[in-house]
C-alpha cells in the first residue's frame, strides 16, 4: 500500500529531520512512530502527504509516487490520505457538520460545496459516523463550541469522511487528558480496523503505543532504530529510541481504566466500504 | 435496525441554513447589487473616458520618469513647513482638547451643561475634514501656514478629546476618592489622581494624532493653507510632471517615515 | 511602561517620582529639544503676522454672515448630498470586490512571496497618500466629475478593506490551513471551507465602516472638483455665499451623522 524509500527532509535552516527513512506498509495495521521530540516524527508524517516537501526520497502510494505528482495530482492523492492533528485543527467557525463535509471537499464541485449540498451518500455517512464517534445530534454545533476531546472526535470523523486509504495521524492525544486520550486512541483503532485503514500514529507516549498499536517504528534523530512488534519494546530498544532512562516502569501494558476493551476486530462482512459505513454493532 | 429506521437517524439531507435564511441572505445580496447599479446609475459616469484611460495613465507614467532632481531644495522645505504645521497643530490641540477632555469625561465635568457642550465640541470637530477647515481658515486668516496649523488643530481636538475623555472615563476611581477623601482640592485631586492615570494615553494618541496631521498636512496647501500641497497644486497645473514626481516621492517617504515614528514611540510608551 | 526603576538602593530620605523616561539627562534634553524646535519653527514659518491679526475681526464679520444659514438653495443642497452618497456606495462596493483578490494577495500564509510583496507594497502606496492628491491626479486624467470621486474613494476604500482582509486571513491558524489543504480541497474550495468562515464577519464589519468613512471623505474629494457636495461647498465659499457655506457643512455635519450611526447599527446586527 505505501512504500517510502530513502526520504530524506532537509528545512532551508539547515536542520537535518529525516536522514533516508525507508519502510513499507502492506496491511492494515496501526502503526505507532515513536521517538523523542526533534526525532522527525510530524516531518515524516507531513511529507507523506506532502504538508511538508521532501527533500528527496520516493514515497509510494499503490503505484504513484506521491513525491513526483504536481499540485493537481496531489490533491487528487491526498483525498485518499486521512489526516488527524494534534490540535484538531477545525475550522472554528464552521459547524461539527460542515467540519465533516469538508472531509468530502475533493470530490464535489465548487458550487455544490459552496451551496454545502453534499451528495446524500456523503450526508449520510456523515451522521453515521457521527454516531460513532459518540456525537450524535451535534452536527449543528459550532466548532469553537466544542471540549478537546470533542474536537478530536470531528477530526476523526473528517479524516474517515474522505474514505482514506491511508490515516495519518499526528500526535492524537498530545493536548488531552490521559482518560480522554485512551478514549480517542481507542476510536482511531477501531475505526481503522473496522475499515481496513492502515494508519500511522505518531505518538510521544510509549504505554498508549504499546497498548493501542500492532507495530511499532521507533525513530530517533531522523531514523529509524526499531521496527517491529509492541512487544519487542524492551529497556535495551527503548534506550535506542530515547537514551538512557530508566525503564522498568514503562514496559507494561497500561490497565484499561476506562469503560471496554479494545473490541475484537468486526465481522469483516460488515465491514466493507462499499456498503457505507454501516456497522451493525453500533448501529443497534 | 429497519432500513425506516436506519433512514430516520441517518437522513440524507442536511442543510446548513433554513429556506429562510438563505432567502434573507440572496435578498442582501441583490439588494447590494441594487444600491450599486442606482448608484452608479444616476451618477451617470462618463465610461467613455474609460476606453482611452489606461492611455492616458500610461501617458502620464511615462512623463512622471525622469523625476527632475532640480527642485528637491524647494521640495525639502516645502517639506519641512509641512512637518512644521502637523507639529504645531499637533501642539495646540494638546493645549486645547485637554481642558476639553475633562469637561467631556463624566467624572470629571461640572455639570450636565458643560459636559453636553464639551461633546458637542468634539463631535462638531470630528464631523468637518481637515481641507473643510482648511477652507474656513483660510477665509479667516489668509492663504498660509497659520490656517494650515489652525485646520490641523480643530480637526484634532475631536480625536485627541474623545480618545482622552474615554481614558478618564475608564480610570481607577479608587485612587481618585483616596487622594480625595485626603482632603485635597479638586485641582489636586486632578494632579495626583487622574493625571498619572491618563498621562500615558495622553502621549500615545498625540503621537498617534501626529502621525496622521502629517499625511492630512500634504494636501492643505490645495486650498492654500501651506506646506507642500501649494507646490504639488501649482506644479500639477503647469503639468510638470517631472516635479511632480518628485514631489510624490518625498511625500510617500516623509509619510511612512513618520509612520514608523509613531509606532516605535507608541510601542515603547504602552 | 518603563522599567521599574532601580531599586539598587536610594540614600535615606531620597525619594523621587517615577518620570517617563528615567534619564534626566535625556528628559531635559528632550525637552529643551521641544523649546528649540518650537523657537524654530516660528521663526522659519512664513507667517504674515499681520495678515493674521486681522483675521479675528475677520472672522466675526464672517460668522455674522453664515448665521442665519441659507436652505434656500436646498435643491442644489439635495443633488450634492445625493451625489455623494452615491459616490460613497459606488466606491464601497468597488472596493469590497477588489480587495478581497488584493486582500488574499497580501496575506503571507497563502501567497508566494513575490506576490505578498507587490500587493504589499500597492497598498502601502495607495494608502500613504492622502485622498486629495489621488482625486487630483484622477481630475487630471478624467476630468471633473463624479467619475474622478468614485474611482479616488474606490482606492481608499481597497487600500483599507484589503489590509484589514490580510491581517484576519494571516491570523488563521495554520494548523487550519494544513487541515484543509490535507483534505484536497483545490484553492476556491480552500478558499469557502477555511478562509472565509474565518475573516468574512470582520470583512463585512470592515466594509461598512468603509462605507461610513467614504460618506465622510465624498464631502471633501468635491473641493478639488470631483464631485458631490464638497463641489458645492468650495464653490460657495469662492462666491463669499457663506450663509449657503454653513447650510453646506450643517448638512455635512448632519450626513455623518446618520451615516456613522446606519454604521454602527449594521455592525451591531453582524454580531
Amino acid at each position: 500500500m505505501l512504500t517510502i524509500t530513502d526520504l530524506a527532509k532537509v528545512y532551508p535552516t539547515g536542520t537535518s529531520a529525516l536522514k533516508g527513512v525507508s519502510l513499507t506498509v502492506d496491511e492494515p495495521k496501526v502503526i505507532a512512530i515513536i521517538g523523542p521530540s526533534g526525532a522527525g516524527k510530524s516531518t515524516l508524517i507531513r511529507c507523506i502527504n506532502r504538508l511538508v516537501e521532501p527533500t528527496s526520497g520516493k514515497v509510494m502510494l499503490d503505484d504513484t509516487d506521491v513525491v513526483s505528482l504536481n499540485r493537481r495530482e496531489l490533491r487528487k492523492v491526498r483525498r485518499r490520505m486521512g489526516m488527524i492533528f494534534q490540535e484538531y485543527n477545525l475550522v472554528e467557525r464552521l459547524t461539527v457538520m460542515e467540519n465533516l463535509l469538508s472531509g468530502r471537499l475533493g470530490y464535489v464541485g465548487f458550487w455544490r460545496a459552496y451551496r454545502r449540498n453534499f451528495p446524500p451518500d456523503d450526508v449520510r455517512a456523515a451522521f453515521e459516523l457521527l454516531d460513532r464517534v459518540g456525537l450524535t445530534g451535534y452536527q449543528n454545533t459550532r466548532a469553537d463550541a466544542l471540549s478537546g476531546g470533542q474536537r478530536q472526535r470531528v477530526g476523526i470523523a473528517r479524516a474517515l469522511m474522505q474514505k482514506p486509504d491511508l490515516l495519518l495521524v499526528d500526535e492524537p492525544t498530545a493536548s488531552l487528558d490521559p482518560k480522554t486520550s485512551r478514549q480517542i486512541m481507542r476510536i482511531i483503532v477501531e475505526l481503522a480496523h473496522e475499515f481496513k485503514t492502515p494508519a500511522l500514529v505518531n505518538i510521544h507516549d510509549v504505554g498508549l503505543a504499546q497498548s493501542f498499536s500492532d507495530r511499532v517504528i521507533g525513530l530517533a534523530e531522523g531514523e529509524i532504530v526499531f521496527d517491529g512488534d509492541a512487544d519487542g519494546l524492551t529497556a535495551d530498544v527503548l534506550t535506542r529510541i530515547y537514551g538512557e532512562e530508566d525503564w522498568s516502569t514503562t514496559i507494561r501494558k497500561v490497565e484499561d481504566d476506562d469503560d471496554s476493551g479494545p473490541e475484537p476486530p468486526p465481522d469483516p462482512q460488515a465491514t466493507k466500504k462499499e456498503k457505507g459505513f454501516v456497522r451493525e454493532a453500533s448501529a443497534g | 435496525m429497519s432500513p425506516a429506521e436506519h433512514s430516520v437517524r441517518y437522513p440524507e439531507v442536511w442543510r446548513r441554513f433554513t429556506p429562510r435564511q438563505t432567502l434573507v441572505r440572496y435578498v442582501w445580496y441583490v439588494a447590494v447589487v441594487f444600491v450599486a447599479a442606482w448608484s452608479l446609475r444616476s451618477l451617470d459616469l462618463p465610461w467613455v473616458y474609460f476606453l482611452d484611460a489606461h492611455v492616458q495613465a500610461w501617458d502620464l507614467m511615462v512623463r512622471l520618469v525622469p523625476p527632475d532632481w532640480e527642485v528637491l531644495d524647494e521640495v525639502v522645505d516645502a517639506l519641512i513647513e509641512t512637518m512644521h504645521i502637523a507639529t504645531l497643530g499637533t501642539a495646540v490641540t494638546v493645549i486645547i482638547a485637554f481642558p476639553i477632555a475633562f469637561l467631556a469625561a463624566r467624572n470629571t465635568t461640572f455639570n450636565v451643561v458643560t459636559w453636553s457642550i464639551a461633546r458637542f465640541i468634539l463631535v462638531a470637530s470630528r464631523s468637518v475634514n481637515t481641507v473643510v477647515w482648511a477652507l474656513l481658515f483660510v477665509a479667516i486668516f489668509g492663504p498660509g501656514p497659520v490656517a494650515g496649523i489652525w485646520a490641523i488643530a480643530f480637526r484634532s481636538i475631536g480625536f485627541m478629546g474623545k480618545l482622552t475623555a474615554e481614558a478618564i472615563e475608564e480610570i481607577d476611581q479608587g485612587a481618585v476618592e483616596a487622594i480625595e477623601a485626603t482632603g485635597a482640592s479638586r485641582l489636586q485631586v486632578l494632579m495626583f489622581g487622574i493625571l498619572p492615570q491618563v498621562l500615558p494615553v495622553i502621549y500615545g494618541t498625540t503621537v498617534y494624532r501626529w502621525d496622521i496631521n502629517i499625511r492630512e498636512s500634504t494636501v492643505l496647501g490645495f486650498v492654500g493653507a501651506g506646506g507642500i500641497g501649494i507646490l504639488l497644486y501649482s506644479t500639477m497645473n503647469l503639468f510638470r510632471w517631472e516635479q511632480v514626481s518628485v514631489l510624490l516621492i518625498a511625500i510617500f517617504a516623509v509619510v511612512l517615515i513618520s509612520e514608523f515614528i509613531s509606532a516605535a514611540v507608541r510601542q515603547r510608551i504602552t | 511602561m518603563t522599567p521599574p526603576a532601580d531599586t539598587k538602593s536610594a540614600a535615606a530620605g531620597e525619594w523621587h517620582t517615577i518620570k517617563l523616561i528615567e534619564n534626566p539627562a535625556l528628559r531635559f534634553g528632550l525637552m529643551a529639544l521641544v523649546a528649540v524646535y518650537l523657537v524654530w519653527a516660528f521663526a522659519s514659518l512664513d507667517i504674515d503676522w499681520g495678515r493674521a491679526a486681522r483675521g479675528l475681526p475677520r472672522a466675526g464679520d464672517m460668522f455674522a454672515r453664515m448665521v442665519p444659514p441659507d436652505f434656500s438653495r436646498w435643491e442644489l443642497l439635495i443633488k450634492g448630498v445625493v451625489e455623494s452618497v452615491q459616490m460613497a456606495l459606488a466606491a464601497s462596493f468597488f472596493g469590497m470586490i477588489v480587495a478581497i483578490p488584493l486582500g488574499v494577495c497580501a496575506a503571507v500564509n497563502l501567497v508566494p512571496r513575490p506576490i505578498y510583496l507587490v500587493a504589499r507594497f500597492l497598498i502601502v502606496l495607495s494608502r500613504t497618500f492622502h485622498e486629495i492628491i489621488w482625486a487630483i491626479f484622477f481630475v487630471k486624467i478624467l476630468g471633473f466629475g463624479a467619475l474622478a470621486g468614485v474611482l479616488t474613494l474606490t482606492v481608499a476604500s481597497v487600500s483599507f478593506i484589503s489590509k484589514m482582509l490580510a491581517e484576519d486571513i494571516e491570523n488563521v491558524p495554520p494548523g487550519q490551513l494544513e487541515a484543509v489543504r490535507a483534505t484536497g480541497a483545490g484553492f476556491a474550495k480552500f478558499m469557502v471551507y477555511c478562509i472565509s468562515p474565518q475573516a468574512l464577519p470582520r470583512y463585512l464589519g470592515v466594509s461598512i465602516y468603509r462605507l461610513d468613512a467614504n460618506i465622510r471623505h465624498s464631502t471633501v474629494v468635491g473641493i478639488v472638483g470631483a464631485g458631490g457636495i464638497g463641489q458645492v461647498l468650495s464653490a460657495s465659499f469662492k462666491r463669499y455665499d457663506y450663509d449657503f457655506s454653513l447650510a453646506i457643512l450643517l448638512t455635512i455635519i448632519a450626513l455623518v451623522f446618520l451615516g456613522e450611526i446606519f454604521s454602527n447599527w449594521v455592525r451591531s446586527r453582524l454580531r
